[in-house]
């Protein structure tokens, strides 16, 4: 099983990965930057997500939105920012990928011409607005802020949330705009896919003409700060909710290094779903919890695996932090079953095959293979990702939680309501978050 | 691998966009219909682009078939579907479909209950059987019912702490009041309380029947071959759901600003509509045309106007929800708590302005008509895709050749008629709406608008 594709460089740095799937008349231009929150500096924070949005308010040869003669073309079109890229695309039909190439083209050739102090603030205006509907006025919504901050030191590249500290935004200068355009937005850091009805041959002569006479723009240097924590951080905040909730984080492998494959599998056998073993405990058995879930985050230099679980009324964090570890521990020192090993193989080929559904948007076989070619430099590893998972067995999966899910060096953060801060998991010290 | 940067002194020529080319017709899913003599009708779809196949099983009756003052019974069965079968534990069911890699889901809204499963192709006949064993013979076993029930009763409670959540439910009471529309899938507080797992029972043998149920199968599998499945897995399952929801309750009048306070927040969370108009209004695909120009596409007048010109939130959209009965027309924004009022009142002027002093020009007439049909062959990319397109067709009685029309019905959609269907079904006089926010901030500016005093609701009122 793979996503077949063709490759080429273009002679300014930019990577062009093409795959034909004519089943509808419909292709996807994907296209990453390899620019994300970790390259922001502190104090600076947010910046790259801000200029997601800014990559929508026009370009020198199109100066008005860039929305309307895509959506007026039949597309569907959006953006994304992470730690560690930015991803543009546009779905179009068939007979738009020129219209679609031309827009992307130009906003990466000529964005800084038509970028005005007017445009600027509105779009922080509304990334401002963004942050306040998604994390401050969101119960729980700070969690993240928290956690990262604690995982991560006040330096280090992954200390802060993509969406940024509000004082931090509000002093963003317009010149900070050019400098990051110039820096990180060239073809040297970009990749670009074509997933559907496409000719290959045709539609490479179409990228070549677009995006061919972009100056290339200096190689990006990639980050890397090591990280490790050195004990259990315990800390708590109030926020406006009815049940408080336990976070538990530890620092864990990168985005397919060693150990990353079998943590993802760690964790959902612990917490994905009602067959998981925390979920049967917590919430199906003992009832002391209303809910329960983990994932393994991996990102590019290195990974965090979380734990959630929300408190039933009546119940404390500390009970519910007990029977985790309890759960851990008998998982560390047993392994898993092999009904359980099965499953997660299975579950794996499922969740890979529909990812193969859609040639774009978030997650589509473009999108996929960009990931692997910004990531890896191999698109090709698929089969290999895949394989991943299936190797995975009871005593190397036992070796990454006895190895990562270590009870002595974690963050283990509790929300709870407004007034009962006895609720929240013993020891924690009490901090701001905003 | 890379070549020493050069760049092209030759430029493209960028003075114009280029004009979108014809794409090659799009031959629409077909689909194949077996009624099994227990009443379910069994409709598949062959679609082969990966070896997968999603089971879809639509059962019209959902929240609106809610008993009064057992508000809640419809999403509290559906949601014991899960907890066991026979004899087998919640945990073992889910444990079955862990084993298929399956994904496995329940939703349920008005009118419908749906329950679907997607899977390997390989796992078709053991997928079909457990979502059976889910539908047909659920345990629905008391202390099943008891953990549910207060699972539901927790998240209640949460809830009361989303402003969305709580805008959502509080807008439905103040258009529908008692109707069956009138409250959200989950219920409320003293209804969940007042059931026990004999309602579950009685409504799952009044409603939950193979005689209002389809089988939606798309995937790599053949008709014949899904019938035999679902002929062996949905054969002993029978008996005939009894009445639908009565639409007949009186609609209350409410007040035309209503405050649901939440102290120091930061943004308001704003519901602005009445109840407007049923699925099957010959008024459908020109509503649709002119929602998309106020307020169904990023370049909608109530987007560009909030989100793009005043930067007062992250984004902005307006709805028609189709239903079996008169749904609600509804727009939906949260803004910066400082322009709550000034977003009222820019909200209202769209609705009031496309519907009278500013008719939508030829220009957007053309973009709407566009983004709806040049994309519109992408909403059958998947199998997931298609079983929900095909769900519409069950839930709503459209015509086989439905989806072929859509296109050339949309394209004949003229700016008369968007004028004429925007009279029709926006009536400003009649707009509720619906804020929760800081009142201790935000009151006073409200006052200003000329729509009265804003009528403040108890967070506990709903």
């Amino acid at each position: 099983m793979n996503i077949s594709f063709t490759q080429h460089t273009l002679g300014n740095g930019l990577d062009v990965l093409m795959h034909e799937d004519h089943a509808c008349p419909i292709v996807a231009v994907n296209l990453w930057y390899h620019v994300g929150s970790k390259n922001e500096q502190p104090g600076h924070t947010g910046f790259a997500h801000l200029f997601e949005h800014l990559m929508f308010e026009g370009s020198q040869h199109h100066d008005r939105g860039y929305f309307q003669p895509l959506q007026g073309a039949g597309a569907t079109l959006n953006a994304s920012t992470n730690a560690d890229r930015t991803n543009y695309w546009e779905v179009v039909p068939a007979g738009a990928l020129e219209l679609a190439l031309w827009m992307e083209s130009d906003r990466m050739g000529y964005l800084l011409p038509a970028l005005t102090d007017a445009k600027f603030s509105n779009q922080r205006d509304v990334v401002l607005n963004e942050r306040r509907q998604n994390y401050e006025n969101r119960p729980y919504g700070l969690a993240p802020m928290a956690l990262l901050a604690f995982l991560f030191p006040a330096d280090h590249p992954y200390h802060w949330t993509t969406i940024g500290e509000i004082a931090d935004l509000e002093a963003v200068k317009l010149d900070e705009v050019h400098a990051f355009f110039r820096r990180y937005y060239h073809p040297a850091n970009a990749s670009i896919a074509l997933a559907g009805d496409i000719d290959a041959d045709h539609a490479l002569a179409l990228v070549d003409q677009y995006f061919g006479e972009i100056d290339a723009g200096e190689r990006v240097d990639p980050v890397r700060v090591p990280a490790t924590l050195p004990r259990d951080l315990r800390i708590q905040f109030e926020d406006r909710v009815e049940l408080p909730r336990l976070y538990l984080a530890w620092l864990t492998p990168a985005m397919f290094a060693e150990g990353d494959a079998d943590l993802d599998l760690a964790t959902d056998l612990l917490a994905n779903g009602k067959a998981s073993r925390l979920y049967r405990r917590l919430v199906f058995d003992e009832r002391i919890a209303t809910d329960v879930s983990a994932s393994q985050n991996s990102r590019e230099m290195a990974g965090y695996a979380q734990l959630t679980a929300t408190a039933a009324p009546g119940h404390t964090l500390a009970e519910i932090e007990r029977a985790i570890f309890e759960e851990i521990a008998r998982l560390a020192a047993d392994g898993p079953t092999d009904e359980e090993i099965e499953r997660g193989r299975v579950q794996a080929e499922a969740q890979f095959m529909f990812r193969l559904q859609t040639v774009g948007g978030f997650g589509g076989k473009s999108d996929q293979l960009n990931a692997y070619n910004v990531f890896l430099k191999e698109p090709a590893y698929f089969d290999r990702d895949l394989e991943r998972y299936q190797v995975v067995t009871g005593s190397s999966l036992r070796q990454v939680v006895n190895g990562y899910l270590d009870p002595g060096r974690r963050v283990t953060l509790s929300i709870v309501p407004q007034g009962r801060t006895a609720l929240a998991a013993p020891d924690s010290e009490t901090v701001v978050v905003s | 691998m890379s070549a020493a940067p050069t760049t092209r002194t030759i430029k493209v020529d960028r003075s114009q966009l280029p004009v979108p080319g014809p794409t090659r017709p799009f031959p629409f899913p077909h689909i194949e219909k077996t009624t099994l003599p227990n009443g379910l009708r069994v409709w598949t779809v062959h679609h082969a682009q990966v070896p997968l196949v999603s089971f879809t099983l639509l059962v019209r009756c959902g929240a609106a078939s809610d008993p009064a003052g057992k508000e809640g019974l419809a999403a509290v069965t559906a949601d014991m579907l899960d907890e066991g079968s026979g004899d087998r534990s919640a945990i073992e069911i889910h444990e079955a479909l862990a084993r298929l890699g399956a994904q496995f889901d329940t939703d349920i809204g008005s009118d419908a209950t749906v329950a679907s499963v997607t899977v390997l192709s390989r796992f078709a006949q053991r997928a079909l059987q457990a979502l059976s064993d889910i539908v047909a013979r659920p345990a629905l076993r008391e202390s099943d019912f008891a953990r549910v029930r207060q699972l539901r009763l927790h998240r209640l409670t949460q809830l009361r702490d989303m402003p969305g959540a709580v805008a959502d439910r509080a807008f439905l009471k103040l258009l529908y009041g008692s109707h069956p529309y009138g409250h959200s899938p989950i219920g409320n507080e003293a209804a969940l309380a007042a059931m026990d797992v004999d309602d579950v029972r009685a409504f799952h043998t009044r409603s939950i029947r193979p005689s209002v149920a389809t089988l939606i199968a798309v995937g790599d599998c053949a008709h014949d071959a899904i019938v035999g499945l679902a002929s062996e897995a949905f054969g002993d399952w029978t008996g005939a759901a009894d009445g639908g929801a009565g639409g007949d309750a009186a609609l209350p009048r409410a007040a035309a600003i209503n405050v649901v306070p939440r102290a120091r927040a930061p943004q308001s969370e704003l519901r602005i509509g009445h109840v407007a108009v049923a699925r099957d209004t010959p008024d459908y695909h020109a509503l649709v045309v002119a929602n998309t120009i106020l307020g169904g596409q990023f370049v909608s007048r109530i987007n560009l106007n909030l989100r793009e010109d005043k930067g007062l939130t992250y984004g902005a959209r307006t709805a028609f929800e189709f239903r079996r009965l008169p749904g609600p027309f509804v727009l939906q924004v949260s803004v910066q708590t400082s322009g709550t009022a000034r977003a009222v009142e820019e909200a209202i002027g769209e609705i009031a302005g496309i519907r009278g002093s500013r008719p939508v020009t030829a220009d957007e007439l053309a973009l709407g008509i566009a983004a709806l049909t040049r994309g519109y062959a992408r909403s059958f990319e998947t199998g997931e895709q298609i079983g929900r397109a095909a769900i519409q067709l069950a839930l709503y009685d459209l015509p086989d050749d439905y989806f072929e029309q859509f296109v050339p019905r949309v394209e004949r959609v003229t700016s008369d008629e968007v004028s004429r269907v925007m009279e029709r079904h926006l009536d400003p006089p009649r707009l509720v709406t619906l804020i929760v926010g800081d009142l201790d901030v935000i009151g006073q500016d409200l006052n200003g608008l000329g729509h009265g005093a804003p009528v403040v609701l108890s967070p506990d009122a709903f």
